[in-house]
């Protein structure tokens, strides 16, 4: 289960929508289960239908998580026109230990955010929770 | 030698022939072509991680890539 706040779960929407119809992608770094933070990364792809983070920014966003006693614990990306499941590149892709791994689809009028842990191809969806 | 890695300060044996990728093959790193390495606040090229090498005192920052796509979902 990952829990995260309901300003940032809205966030990831919004920023799904801003970037519509390109696909966006972001971190949200916290303790525990916990989400308290949300970066908006750059999609160096700006494509439709892939997304790649940049790695400066990348590094930047750990960093700045360690300094602040926080972890990674989730890299989210959406779905700017299919459902909010991983695609066969999102699990080989999914290479980063120990994260979910959330995908806000944009393919029906209401967003749909869902989470996964990816592990050696293994899928396993999670539950979200969002807190107040 | 005393080198820090993600943050943390790290002992190693001394061996002059280390270089990043060997670093990351001690460190069980898998997957190492997906791996981004920053060496002292630089970002290396890849095909340079099998002939850099590690030195004392190095700041070493790694991640795997992060990417994916909505392509072939149905």
């Amino acid at each position: 289960m990952i829990r995260i706040p309901q300003a940032i779960h809205d966030d990831m929407i919004a920023h799904a929508r801003e970037g519509f119809p390109l696909e966006v992608c972001g971190i949200l770094g916290g303790e525990g289960e916990s989400v308290s933070a949300i970066y908006r990364m750059t999609n160096t792809d700006a494509s439709n239908e892939h997304f790649m983070m940049e790695p400066r920014e990348q590094f930047a966003v750990v960093k700045d998580l360690r300094a602040k006693g926080l972890t990674m614990l989730a890299i989210y990306h959406s779905h700017p026109e299919t459902p909010a499941r991983p695609s066969e590149e999102d699990i080989k892709l999914a290479l980063t230990p120990d994260v979910s791994y959330l995908i806000i689809s944009l393919a029906a009028a209401d967003a749909v955010v869902k989470s996964y842990k990816i592990s050696a191809g293994n899928v396993q969806q999670e539950q979200i929770e969002t807190i107040v | 030698m005393k080198i820090t890695i993600n943050g943390k300060e790290m002992l190693l044996v001394e061996n002059s022939a280390r270089t990043i990728d060997s670093l990351l093959e001690e460190l069980d790193v898998s997957q190492r072509l997906y791996v981004t390495v920053e060496l002292n606040g630089d970002i290396l090229d890849r095909p340079t991680h099998e002939t850099t090498p590690v030195a004392e005192g190095d700041v070493i920052e790694f991640l795997y890539f992060m990417g994916g796509g909505s392509s072939h979902v149905d």
